[in-house]
């Protein structure tokens, strides 16, 4: 994962709230290998009929909107299910941050794991930048350092904390940070090992049907 | 003297392996894995690295193992590799598996706990949201994307900010035919599908202490229905007498050893929260969704919410949506609303006391719609075909299935026609949750049952009524 500390691109509004990750990605596309790219499940069953036919007045397959990086939403963005295979959707599809009042703690962890910035925004401002884009997408930035979201005159602060800052900034992998405290987490394990051995169940064996 | 601490405190710390700005590196005491760990596991083979605490990691097949013919090859050559990956990624790391043909199988949430392998003190991860179910037994439990999956496996630690500390106390005593699923439902409508977003839940109050592990499950595994990071029930003589003597459970002088430190677990008196919120038992009645988040949530007695009444326009316009979709008109009482099928399953409400709640309603009836149980873990099923409950269900013209998520995520075939209305008791009623354009209605096990034998959304109560005379 490469790190970045500023954007610009195409804002795309989506005024809708409670967006979950099961319609971020429906469940039956995950068993698919992220090789061949998960941008095609993105919204999927939003943006296509039950036939399958695209949605027209769906904002992401409306022409001008193709080639969006950043997506303003409501309130409660990628709530539920756990499913990481949602943020690949929004990456496969381009986006590099999501511009909403509130995340699912999960998707917004998921997010800031593979570069995806999940900028909050207050309730006010989310709602004046979609104001300015009803009438259709417009040039943004995103800033990470600054903090910021500019776009149509509108300048937004977003909060982001400063692990989550640190990680998007320098494109981090948690498991080379982590083996930096080898010696911390090995003495942690040897006292509990010590303190409640029992914690270790043994190999745990099919006894069969009682 | 140490400042008091809440149950939740003790737990966090006694889990910091170290900190870096505003996270804790947290040890990980038992890490589960399913077929959907695939990304993960893919992840830790990039890299070459080992699973670090084989010991500590417990696979369990569920997520899309059919709930048919298990006597055959698995039809679907997409979910044929996907439990054979997690069969062959148990053998290469060296875990434990409760694979498809094991007697322990079943919902990773139900199947774990019942092996003992939940405990009071430990702290459970898994890449699943409803690992909030494990904290019913006074554990840290709380779900993971694949990228931590990768991390555990790797390091047997996650990075995490601390959430701050709610209590949510719920005192009175319930009534007759409300349990567990309507006072996890009635607090989601109160506080929205937000509303406990970044705070890890503790469940107080009396009302929270006469329930069974069951329903403290079923309790703690709906909290990220409310945005919580984790729910937590303070372990207790319920909990000690539930674990005692399960496999995986500690014995003799291990056993006392963990009951001294178990039974200080509980919040200190004058500990302080971060948030309070009160609920009164008593007014909570039999709920039922009628939207398309849990928060859509209402008593069986209520009408189905009018958005021209709404002040909020960005409110009215998610309501007329969800009406939309769910194909359902403002005004007209939700009770009566006809429904094609029902589900009893998934990791909410699949557990031995949900199919005998189930089962009490139906003894001796049928049902007008078609339906599906799915019990939650195999030992659940030999159970309750031991105590006839699946007489009781094949007689009332229901099917009775093998154990797993099943119809719940509908990853497995097992899922709901496009436009049809289920009586469920899962817990999403996401848009297209049971199968594209499936209209769900999250519910009790018995009120499910009831709109099984009317074949619409139903009060359970009179039904029950009529079984205690």
């Amino acid at each position: 994962m490469t790190g970045w500390r500023r954007h610009e691109g195409l804002a795309v509004a989506l005024p809708v709230e409670g967006i979950d990750t099961d319609q971020l990605i429906p469940a039956r596309f995950m068993s698919r290998p992220r090789s061949a790219g998960y941008g095609g499940y993105l919204l999927h069953d939003m943006r296509r009929d039950a036939e399958g036919h695209p949605v027209p007045a769906f904002p992401l397959e409306r022409p001008e909107t193709a080639g969006a990086s950043i997506l303003v939403t409501r309130r409660n963005f990628g709530g539920g299910s756990s499913r990481e295979a949602a943020v690949y959707a929004l990456i496969d599809a381009g986006f590099r941050a999501v511009v909403a009042p509130s995340f699912g703690d999960i998707f917004a962890g998921n997010a800031v794991n593979n570069g995806l910035l999940p900028a909050q925004v207050s309730a006010e401002d989310a709602e004046r930048l979609l104001a300015a884009l009803a009438a259709g997408p417009l040039g943004a930035e995103v800033d990470i350092d600054a903090g910021a979201v500019t776009l149509g005159g509108l300048a937004c602060p977003f909060a982001l904390s400063e692990a989550q800052r640190e990680k998007l900034v320098n494109g981090w992998d948690d498991i080379d940070v982590t083996r930096r405290h080898e010696e911390a987490i090995a003495a942690h394990r040897a006292a509990l090992a010590a303190a409640r051995p029992w914690l270790w169940p043994g190999a745990t064996r099919d006894q069969g049907a009682r | 003297m140490t400042a008091p601490r809440t149950l939740f405190a003790k737990l966090w710390e006694a889990h910091v392996v170290t900190s870096a700005g505003d996270k804790d590196l947290l040890w990980v005491d038992r890490h589960f894995v399913h077929e959907g760990s695939h990304h993960a596991f893919a992840k830790l083979a990039d890299r070459g690295l080992p699973v670090a605490e084989p010991g500590l990691t417990f696979g369990v097949a569920d997520h899309y193992v059919p709930t048919r013919h298990r006597d055959r090859p698995i039809a679907d050559p997409d979910i044929a590799r996907m439990v054979r990956t997690l069969e062959e990624n148990a053998a290469t790391h060296g875990f434990s598996l409760f694979g498809l043909h094991d007697s322990r199988q079943g919902i990773v949430h139900v199947a774990g706990p019942e092996a003992g392998l939940t405990l009071p003190g430990c702290l459970v991860v898994c890449g699943d949201s409803h690992t909030s179910t494990h904290g019913a037994f006074g554990a840290l439990g709380f779900g993971i994307g694949a990228t931590e999956v990768a991390h555990v496996l790797a390091t047997q630690t996650v990075w995490q900010k601390r959430p701050k500390a709610m209590r949510l106390t719920i005192d009175g005593p319930l009534a007759p035919g409300v349990g567990a699923k309507d006072m996890a439902l009635a607090w989601i409508a109160k506080l929205g599908a937000d509303g406990a977003r970044g705070h890890a839940v503790e469940y107080a109050g009396s009302a929270v202490r006469g329930l069974s592990m069951a329903g403290r499950m079923t309790l703690c595994n709906l909290s990220i229905e409310g945005g919580a990071r984790m729910g937590l029930v303070a372990p207790d003589a319920t909990t000690f007498d539930w674990l005692a003597g399960r496999a995986s459970a500690p014995r003799g002088a291990d056993w006392d050893a963990a009951m001294a430190w178990w039974a200080d677990l509980a919040t200190d008196a004058g500990a302080a929260y971060d948030r309070e919120v009160t609920l009164d038992a008593a007014e909570i009645a039999p709920v039922v969704t009628w939207g398309t988040s849990p928060e859509d949530a209402a008593p069986i007695t209520a009408t189905v919410p009018d958005p021209a009444k709404e002040a909020d326009p960005a409110r009215a316009e998610k309501i007329r949506a969800a009406l939309d979709y769910m194909g359902l008109v403002p005004g007209r009482p939700l009770e009566g609303t006809p429904v094609d099928r029902i589900f009893i399953g998934s990791c909410t409400n699949a557990r031995l006391e949900d199919l005998r709640a189930a089962a009490s309603v139906l003894k001796g009836r049928e049902a007008r719609v078609p339906g599906t149980i799915s019990p939650g873990s195999s030992a659940v099923k030999r159970q309750a075909e031991e105590e006839g409950l699946d007489a009781i269900f094949r007689a009332a013209g229901l099917d009775w299935v093998e154990s797993g998520c099943s119809m719940c995520v509908g990853m497995n075939g097992d899922h709901v026609n496009p436009g049809e209305r289920c009586a469920s008791t899962t817990n999403r009623n996401f848009r297209g949750r049971q199968g594209p354009g499936a209209r769900t209605h999250l519910m009790s096990p018995v009120m499910a049952a009831a709109a099984a034998v009317t074949g619409t959304l139903t009060d359970a109560r009179p039904f029950l009524k009529e079984r205690a005379a």
